[in-house]
């Protein structure tokens, strides 16, 4: 996987998952969703001709409007269409960040 | 854009945007397919800046939106200007397109580099010819706005707000599509001031519906809280004194709908938001501080705190009442003094800023954020020992009398507290024995009769004898800009007449 830059839009290749970066990590970064590598949205096609299913492990999905993080919180995406997969990077499940909830000034 | 398009998906058929002064409404799959034609018009144009001189509409969120789309500026100018001083700057962003009332279309028009159309003909859709190729920019470096400051000295500057300081602000702080259905917020605030652009940005964001009151009155606002059932709503303090007023000649009106009352831009009199929590009990409250520089709100004084300081007998609690309460979580607050030492609490000195929506940057100056990422508010102020941050005022604004620093906020607030003063204004002015002396305007309670000697005893009472004020006149009114912010220059050079 490439390096992945701030503002990118990603999908999923098994599921209609879609997420933006947040933050990224220097270098390159393995991000997967389902277990599949994630591809830059709108290419068409994803993965091409060959059918990945979602790794059971990996399918618990995502829901439009989260952040999702990594542990050392490198890397920050949120959300922007939901899907059956679930995010990782390195292997590694992303978690669920929280918005605080603040008093609304607006 | 890109949290538009999440929120079209969500709620498309959800009323996005309602123009109150004439029922004109958007939904929001309506306002985004409309943004994405807008911006290949503008596009087209080879503008590289999409301006809007007008009041708050329709055209407000569309050009905000079909800038985003068309990877070009919003500029939002504002529209009490002389011309003068409008064409100057939009000399300062051309090539430029602009969305403007009807009757400046044609002489704006004229201007060298400026495509300029009617905001009626621009929200209907009048000119469309293009179709969006549906690609927009998702880099998050792109300028999404450039908002000219109010300027308080000299030539107003271009603050330059990027997608990664708005999304940032955005992100950290409202949940996507949190509102529910019947949810209103109701923006009073000028299109060209930070509040207006962040009201639309969060009410988007949790799919809100958005009523919009172009000319502020107490009376109209109160009628479209009533007529939308409105459950939001952002004011600056003069306008929360005209609505207090107004309710209590009307007490019949019922605003028990009205869940959040938010306020900031200016001081708020410790009078005011008392009798604002007795008139609207169901309310929460809170209190926003920001800058234009830092993608609006950066501290924020919550309903709790509110509930907390009214209740409460300990006057270090109280006190906070008059505080813009704690930093948002992704902001750092630090006091440092002149020479840039850090202060501890109670300490007063200059507010510096850090965090990933605080942009700091002016289009041509460059950033002014330090290497380790502080920006200098050249707001004053002191925190206190639980963490709450106090104004008091803008750091320039500070009186040096005999090479003692004086806050006027400070000397203020004790003004404001005596029973017969209704608002009051402390300056410095010139003073052949101490270089800078203290004056005061203060405007009288209806009915009341100030004696000013009475009130330097007051005064001295309760501060050291070098804040008192020297010189006190008694006004009307103070001056103050329509979004809330106390004409200090003005009162400064009428009280050194006074003085002379």
């Amino acid at each position: 996987m490439a390096e992945l830059k701030t503002g990118a839009r990603l999908q999923s290749a098994v599921c209609a998952g879609e997420v933006m970066v947040v933050t990224a990590p220097q270098g390159d970064v393995d991000i997967t969703c389902g277990g599949a590598a994630m591809v830059a949205a709108g290419v068409a096609g994803g993965s091409g001709g060959e059918q990945v299913a979602i790794d059971a492990e990996q399918a618990v999905g995502i829901v439009i409007g989260k952040r999702y993080i990594s542990q050392d919180e490198s890397l920050e995406v949120l959300c922007v269409k939901a899907g059956e997969g679930s995010l990782a990077m390195g292997g590694n499940l992303l978690l669920l960040k929280e918005t605080k909830q603040l008093p609304k000034t607006d | 854009m890109m949290l538009l398009e999440m929120v079209s998906g969500a709620f498309p058929d959800r009323t996005a945007f309602t123009d109150g002064s004439n029922g004109q409404s958007l939904t929001y799959a309506q306002l985004f397919e409309s943004a994405t034609l807008r911006a290949a018009t503008v596009q087209a144009s080879g503008a590289a800046r999409l301006v809007k001189l007008d009041v708050s509409n329709l055209g407000t969120p569309l050009c905000l939106f079909a800038g985003a789309c068309a990877g070009v500026p919003f500029v939002p100018l504002n529209y009490r200007l002389t011309n003068d001083e409008i064409e100057a700057l939009i000399h300062r962003v051309t090539p430029a397109y602009l969305v403007t009332q009807a009757s400046r279309v044609s002489v704006l028009g004229a201007m060298k580099d400026v495509n300029a159309v009617s905001t009626t003909d621009f929200v209907d859709d009048v000119l469309h010819t293009e179709t969006f190729s549906g690609e927009w920019s998702m880099d998050p470096e792109d300028v999404a706005v450039l908002l000219f400051t109010s300027g308080t000295t000299g030539v107003p500057k271009a603050a330059v707000l990027r997608h990664k300081h708005l999304v940032s602000y955005i992100l950290g702080s409202v949940e996507f599509a949190c509102a529910q259905q019947d949810d209103a917020a109701l923006v009073c605030v000028p299109p060209y001031h930070i509040a207006g652009i962040a009201a639309i940005l969060s009410s988007v964001y949790s799919g809100r519906h958005v009523v919009q009151l172009p000319n502020f009155s107490a009376q109209a606002w109160i009628s479209l809280a009533v007529e939308h059932k409105v459950t939001t709503a952002f004011v600056v303090p003069t306008m929360l004194t005209r609505i207090i007023e107004e309710l209590e000649e009307q007490p019949s009106v019922d605003l028990s709908h009205l869940q959040t009352l938010s306020y900031g831009g200016g001081k708020m009199p410790l009078r005011v938001i008392e009798k604002a929590m007795q008139v609207l009990p169901h309310t929460n409250f809170s209190n926003a501080y920001g800058l234009t520089e830092t993608s609006s709100t950066i501290a924020v004084l919550g309903p709790e705190d509110h509930r907390v300081a009214v209740a409460s007998s300990d006057e270090t609690v109280r006190r906070r009442l008059v505080s813009v309460g704690k930093p948002l979580p992704g902001v750092e607050l630090e006091i440092r003094d002149n020479e840039g030492e850090v202060l501890g609490p109670g300490e007063r000195g200059e507010i510096y800023v850090r965090g990933e929506q605080v942009s700091g940057e002016y289009e041509g100056r460059g950033s002014v954020i330090d290497k380790d990422g502080w920006f200098p508010t050249r707001d004053a102020g002191c925190l206190d020992a639980g963490g709450y941050l106090f104004l008091e005022g803008r750091a320039d604004d500070v009186i040096v009398r005999g090479g003692e620093n004086l806050s006027p906020g400070e000397i203020e607030d004790v003004l404001l507290a005596h029973p017969l003063v209704k608002d009051a204004a402390v300056v410095g002015v010139p003073d052949e024995q101490w270089g800078e002396g203290v004056a005061a305007a203060v405007v009288a309670n209806k009915g009341a009769k100030i004696v000013v000697e009475e009130l330097q005893a007051f005064v001295k009472k309760h501060l050291r004898s070098s804040r008192v004020p020297q010189v006190i006149a008694v006004w009307e009114e103070l001056p103050y800009n329509e979004t809330g912010k106390l004409l200090r220059r003005v009162v400064k050079a009428e009280l050194q007449n006074f003085v002379d």
